[in-house]
């Protein structure tokens, strides 16, 4: 249903936008700048700045005719209001006349930047926001060129406020606008900041403990219209203007934020360029604007640090030593070729397209046998009834439903659970569907709880009341199957015009996750919601590029230990299982040849017989696919290795030439695409790459069939998108970063199968009467390599610790944050863990949080007692 | 020139002993308006009535009554009345009178009202230092409920009514609507954006009356006696009656009920006994601090006050709170007085009044206080003028009406107290306004 068309002139221009757009949102897009501080368009208007005054005539009606009168040449009468009106709060009307640049709207703007100016400490100079500050910038345009205000008089506020230990607030800069304040509350539903008392003494403080508590507190920093807001990572840290940009994507988790990475060269560091802040990149069928706070301060594995390896490492005499990449590529080389089958290449989504498409050919060719490293099966179906090109959260509301089954969205995707959110804010009907309570209850209209550990039966409930070939359902799942309310959602969900299915892990394994996902695609066929935008199945995968593994044919083994006990040589590339799970540790008896590719000397590192050093991400180029089967691309920012001069040259350049010069003898980290395919020639084999992440996705897309026709160009191509952003102009949408690097491309779905409409098998699932079964559960902050990096963060990680009933409290004696032994029978591993109690939980159930150094890959019998 | 004091309507309590007895209310016809209603009126017939009537909102601006009630969205429910009894403006104890005193008809009116729109539930939203009415009310409800007159299905109909008294906390801003209703969902007391207003977008989202104690103890009266009796007192324009708040430099300060209309000089020279001392009158405030100063001239004396005629004399009749000037008092002081106040209440939403207002307290600080230089009145006259019409609220814009009036109408004191004493001390005249 296409919206009313509304004509209107500003500054002379004439505009047709849809009825109920704001005259400010109107002006910029016929270009015309209307400043602003409180608007952002990505909130509703509040009209408190008064900033963006303009001046609107309107048609004047004929009271008795209805119609609009006209002066004696035949156009519109047209009559202006005696006050200036506030262009953000004031929706087109039809014949509406703007001025946005006459003497009286120039007027008061000045008045108002002037009012702003007697309260605003003017300290560019030493502000963060310098450079990329509309106050600053509007001064220069309105501002008085001199004071009228008496210095003495002016405000002096405390400039280094803790909001908590991430954000610090500027009181003296701040300007009252509320952006902040707005967002926690509407957008992150965290609305843990306010405005204390009134007038000039109102100011922001924090009431949560700790301090601004949300996932989502940077991207206030980005909004504030002037410097008082800052990260505790980047405050004082450098100078917007000195920063060089280069396009990323984040690989904490499957969304694949656009990011842009801010780096510079300085002294300090000896002259190196260091990454100094992650800033979001727009991309509004991804991220929009905005990005989660693990993403914009959980960078630091990827930056250049002392603990990074930099030379391989072979053992010798019993120890890790470092060694050439000639004397390592040989001995791996002529091991791999030994053992041949007898090979298994263990790699996680951590790695982009093509490094696992070279891995998996490199296994391929040698016979041996390639796993992905997951606790999360199902992307068999993902690639087959996943999402569809074209589809995006922005565009569901009204005729939408969303399924979410089996996951704490917002802990293991949280852009998913912001757009998720704003998809039934919009009007999709949305459920929610799982063990214990989650935050994304508070959107949905369907609550619905299923005991622990039947997932899939009480998505198989939901295909009972719509299928006529009914599954049988087990027992446990009969009172969820009955409800009224279970019935509702699921015609709800089957009768929705469009629907999708977001599926986690939420206290689920492999296999648990296998009969979810398999219960889901049932839901999705039956209903007819697959095969178009906007239906389909997202797998909340635990890693970045889990969706590319999986496209390109890797699959997680049903019984990994027993695997990897077998085989007679390991290739493990970005996976850590040892420190995951001891249980691992069995596979590493010292007969086998191991080979670890990681950026540091991981626990299982530390078990290899030789160590290659990997590049991060922010030292190559790559791509990931988005669990929306979004192939994005990401850039390099910092150069791997000092010693090597800045990348990326056209061929037989006098550097291109230094770069093939330095190949025979290489030096430092690789990437991980790279060393496969070192491999690969010294072992005679045809069609491996290893110059450029370009090239392997040339090579990838002529062989992996859903990557087809696309190229690094295709994933580099732009267009306009809707809010403006990112310029230097007075229409503030904030620091995030235009998107001129490209928005990827969503892959086509591949050819599913019969099989698909094969009913998952779904044992009863009973608590046990003695000891409990502890469930993973994913925490956004956790203890994994890749965060415990960022110092910044370690507060809010906290300790490992465990999630106990109010029964199993009582019983071990001990109270919230006390300690208590908890022991994995099946691992013979017990540790000591701080107690949480959680009230809401049944007996017999514990939750373990995942990375948290507990082996828990699904769930567990474990055995609790009081420790200490 | 005295007449013959009529029967009061809205203190009646000065007439009738202990009428904040229940059963004395009842002995003379309380609560006989709202069995009427509930027992035989249609919701809108009873607003028709008050729309007949005439009656406006005496909580400043004025607005038709009737008219008000007849926009409640009937497409979206509940609905909800508030009665605002914030009563914060400098000059104004009226609303706090009739609550102490005829606390039963205000009540019965915040009933008739909810009736009429259909609400449910109503609220009594108090300012904070009325702690001990808010208390008193409590009791008064209580007996209410008692005696079968709030409750479920009052009068055997199907109607059920429920009141509620709130207390704010202390802000002068929370006695505008919408920021009454920001703290009446426990937020912070700021102004909404409007519209939408109230009778669509009111308490938590929904439609809602907000209504002026002062108004709403007109009602019961009004369906008692019919809307031609209303209208035979009061002006065509401004019907019925008003109660003035009459303080500053005067003899006796107090409330006076009298018809809208009434001028000047009678309410300040009849009835409130004149100015202390043999001083002459200077200047009026006849909105609290809310005001622009109107030269006390014959003419100005002579002007009734309705809310028709007040502008003629450059003002607002607003609540009515009517503030004599007399000689003594030097007018840089007095807008020093009313800027701090402002400066103290601004709420610190929009940028020109939250910057403006304290802007401005410091220039009339330094300037009644003798430490102010020429070109600080005339600073403070662009400040002023800065502020104008680019305010959220009301307060912002009512913040610089004693500003400017009194800049433009009694220069000579500015001018004394930066030091250039002109000999012959002039008064400009008084803009007529339209
Ligand atoms: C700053 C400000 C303060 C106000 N204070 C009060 C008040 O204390 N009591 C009141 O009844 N109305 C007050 N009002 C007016 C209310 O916004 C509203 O117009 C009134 O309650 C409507 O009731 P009425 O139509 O019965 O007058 C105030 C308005 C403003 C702008
Ligand atoms: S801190 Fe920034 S965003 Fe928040 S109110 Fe102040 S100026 Fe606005
Ligand atoms: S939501 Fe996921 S992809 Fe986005 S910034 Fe956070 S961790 Fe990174
Ligand atoms: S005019 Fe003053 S009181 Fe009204 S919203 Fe603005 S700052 Fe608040
Ligand atoms: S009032 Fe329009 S941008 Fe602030």
């Amino acid at each position: 249903m296409m919206a009313k068309m509304v004509s209107l002139t500003i500054d002379g221009k004439p505009v047709e936008v849809p009825e109920g757009t704001l005259v400010v949102n109107a002006a910029k897009k016929v270009g015309v700048d209307i400043p602003v501080f409180c608007y952002h368009p990505k909130m509703e208007p509040v009209g408190m700045c008064r900033m963006c005054l303009v001046e609107i005539g309107r048609p004047v009606i004929d009271r008795a005719s209805g119609q609009p009168l006209r002066e004696e040449d035949g156009s519109l009468k047209i009559q202006f209001g005696p006050k200036l009106e506030t262009a953000c709060t004031t929706p087109v009307s039809e014949g509406m006349v703007v001025l946005g640049a006459t003497e009286k709207v120039k007027a008061g703007r000045e008045d108002i930047l002037e009012f702003l100016l007697t309260s605003h400490p003017l300290d560019c100079p030493i502000c963060d926001k310098g450079g990329e500050c509309p106050l600053q910038n509007l001064t220069m345009g309105f501002g008085p060129g001199e004071s009228r205000y008496l210095y003495d008089d002016k405000k002096h506020l405390a400039k280094h406020v803790p909001l908590g230990e991430l954000i610090y607030l500027d009181r003296e800069r701040c300007i009252q606008c509320g952006r902040c304040v707005r967002f926690q509350e509407l957008i992150a539903d965290d609305p843990v900041i306010a405005f204390s008392q009134r007038g000039r003494s109102l100011e922001i403080v924090s009431y949560s403990e700790p301090g601004f508590d949300s996932y989502w507190s940077g991207n206030t920093t980005d909004i504030c219209p002037v410097g008082a807001l800052t990260t505790a990572d980047f405050r004082f840290r450098a100078r917007p203007w000195e920063l060089k940009a280069a396009a990323s994507i984040c690989n904490h988790c499957p969304v694949g934020c656009n990011l842009t990475l801010n780096v510079r060269r300085e002294a300090v560091s000896g002259g190196k360029w260091v990454l100094k802040r992650v800033m979001p990149r727009q991309n509004e069928a991804v991220n929009e604007i905005w990005i989660c706070d693990k993403g914009r301060l959980g960078y630091h594995f990827g930056a250049q640090n002392a603990e990074r390896l930099e030379k391989p490492l072979v053992r010798k005499n019993g120890e890790l030593q470092p060694a050439t990449w000639q004397e390592a590529l040989e001995l791996v080389t002529e091991r791999f070729q030994s053992v041949g089958r007898g090979l298994i290449t263990l790699a996680s989504g951590r790695l982009s397209n093509e490094d696992l498409f070279n891995l998996g050919k490199l296994t391929r060719s040698l016979g041996g046998k390639s796993i992905l490293y997951s606790s999360m099966a199902g992307g068999d179906l993902t690639t087959q009834i996943g999402f569809a090109p074209g589809t995006n959260f922005a565009d569901m509301g009204k005729e939408s439903a969303i399924l979410v089954v089996g996951s704490d969205l917002e802990e293991e995707a949280p852009l998913w659970w912001l757009r998720v959110r704003q998809a039934a804010k919009r009007g999709a009907t949305l459920i929610v569907l799982n063990a214990r309570q989650t935050k994304l209850d508070r959107d949905a209209h369907y609550s619905l709880r299923f005991p622990f550990g039947t997932a899939a039966a009480a998505v198989l409930a939901l295909v009972n009341t719509l299928s006529p070939k009914r599954p049988e359902l087990p027992e446990s799942i009969q009172e969820l199957a009955r409800s009224s309310e279970l019935k509702a959602a699921a015609k709800a969900f089957a009768e929705a015009k469009d629907a999708a299915i977001l599926f986690g892990g939420d206290g689920m394994g492999l296999a648990e996750t296998q009969a979810l996902a398999q219960a889901c695609a049932n839901l999705l066929l039956i209903t007819d919601h697959f095969g178009r935008p906007n239906n389909g199945l997202l797998g909340v995968w635990p890693r970045a590029n889990d969706q590319g593994a999986w496209e390109l044919g890797w699959q997680p083994s049903m019984n990994l230990p027993a695997d990897l006990a077998q085989a007679q040589a390991l290739y493990i590339v970005a996976a850590d299982p040892v420190s995951d799970d001891p249980a691992y540790l069995n596979a590493f008896d010292g007969q086998k040849f191991v080979v670890v590719q990681d950026l540091y000397l991981s626990q299982t590192a530390r078990l290899a017989d030789v160590v290659f050093p990997a590049q991060a991400w922010t030292e190559r180029e790559g791509s990931y696919t988005s669990g929306e089967r979004r192939v994005q691309r990401y850039y390099p920012a910092l150069q791997p290795n000092a010693a090597l001069p800045p990348r990326v040259e056209s061929p037989g350049s006098r550097r291109a030439q230094v770069l093939t010069g330095l190949r025979a003898e290489l030096d430092g980290p690789q990437a991980d695409f790279a060393i496969p395919a070192f491999l690969a020639e010294k072992l005679g084999y045809e069609g491996f790459v290893h110059a450029s992440a370009s090239l392997v996705f040339a090579r990838l897309a002529a062989e992996a069939p859903s990557f087809g026709g696309l190229s690094y160009q295709k994933l580099a191509e732009v267009h306009e998108q809707w809010p403006i952003v990112g310029r230097s102009d007075l229409y503030y949408g904030g620091t995030t970063y235009e998107n001129t690097q490209g928005l990827g491309v969503q892959l086509p779905l591949a050819q599913g199968g019969a099989s698909l409409l094969s009913w998952p098998q779904v044992a009863d699932f009973k608590l046990p009467k003695l000891g409990g079964i502890a469930f993973p559960i994913t925490r956004l902050y956790d203890r994994g390599a890749t965060l415990m990096h960022s110092q910044l963060l370690h507060k809010r990680i906290g300790e490992p610790y465990i999630i106990l009933s109010k029964q199993e409290a009582s019983r071990l004696k001990i109270s919230q944050g006390g300690f208590v032994r908890i022991t994995f029978t099946d691992a013979e591993r017990s540790v000591v863990v701080q107690a949480k109690v959680d009230e809401g939980l049944p007996e017999r159930v514990v939750l373990a949080p995942r990375s948290f150094g507990l082996p828990i890959s699904g769930p567990t019998p474990v055995e609790l007692k009081p420790a200490g | 020139m005295s007449k013959e004091k009529p029967p009061y309507i809205l203190l009646r309590h000065r007439d009738i002993p202990d009428l904040d007895n229940l059963e004395v209310y009842r002995q003379n016809g309380g609560f006989k308006a709202f069995e009427k209603v509930v027992t035989q009126m249609e919701p809108a017939a009873v607003t028709e009535v008050v729309k007949a009537s005439g009656l406006r909102g005496r909580g400043g601006a004025g607005f038709p009554t009737g008219l008000k009630w007849s926009f409640i969205d009937n497409k979206s429910w509940p609905h909800y009345v508030v009665a605002n009894a914030d009563e914060s403006e400098p000059g104004t104890f009226k609303d706090r009178e009739i609550m102490e005193g005829n606390p039963y008809q205000f009540l019965e009116g915040v009933a008739i009202c909810a009736y009429a729109v259909q609400a449910n539930v109503a609220y009594i939203y108090l300012r904070g230092e009325f702690w001990n009415l808010a208390a008193s009310l409590d009791q008064h409800i209580a007996a209410l409920e008692a005696a079968g007159l709030l409750g479920e299905n009052l009068f055997g109909s199907k109607y059920s009514l429920r009141l509620y008294t709130h207390l704010g906390a202390g802000a002068y801003i929370c006695g505008e609507e919408t920021a009454l209703l920001e703290s009446l969902e426990g937020k912070l007391g700021q102004p909404r954006l409007r519209p939408p207003f109230p009778p669509s977008y009111g308490l938590y989202g929904k439609p809602t009356i907000v209504n002026n104690v002062e108004t709403l103890a007109n009602v019961p009266l009004i369906i008692e006696r019919g809307a031609e009796w209303y209208r035979s007192m009061g002006t065509e324009k401004s019907p019925g009656v008003k109660i003035f708040s009459l303080s500053g430099c005067v003899n006796k300060p107090g409330n006076y009920e009298l018809p809208l209309g009434t001028t000047f000089r009678e309410l300040i020279f009849e009835h409130g006994g004149g100015i202390p001392g043999g001083r002459n009158i200077k200047a009026i405030m006849a909105a609290g601090a809310s005001s622009s100063l109107i030269v006390a001239d014959e003419r100005a004396l002579d002007t009734p006050m309705d809310y028709e005629s007040v502008p003629s004399v450059g003002a607002q009749l607003g609540s009515a709170s009517v503030i004599v000037i007399d000689d003594s008092v030097s007018i840089p002081w007095l807008i020093d007085k009313t800027t701090h106040f402002f400066r103290h209440e601004s709420c610190g939403k929009c940028t020109p009044c939250r910057e403006g207002t304290f802007w401005m307290s410091h220039l009339t600080e330094r300037i009644a206080n003798g430490r102010a230089r020429r070109e600080d009145v005339e600073l403070l006259y662009d400040v002023a003028s800065q502020i104008r019409g680019k305010c959220l609220c009301a307060l912002g814009e009512f913040s610089i009406e004693a500003v400017l009036s009194g800049i433009e109408r009694f220069r000579s004191d500015f001018d004394v107290a930066v030091g250039e004493v002109q000999t012959a001390a002039h008064v400009e005249q008084v803009p007529a306004s339209d």
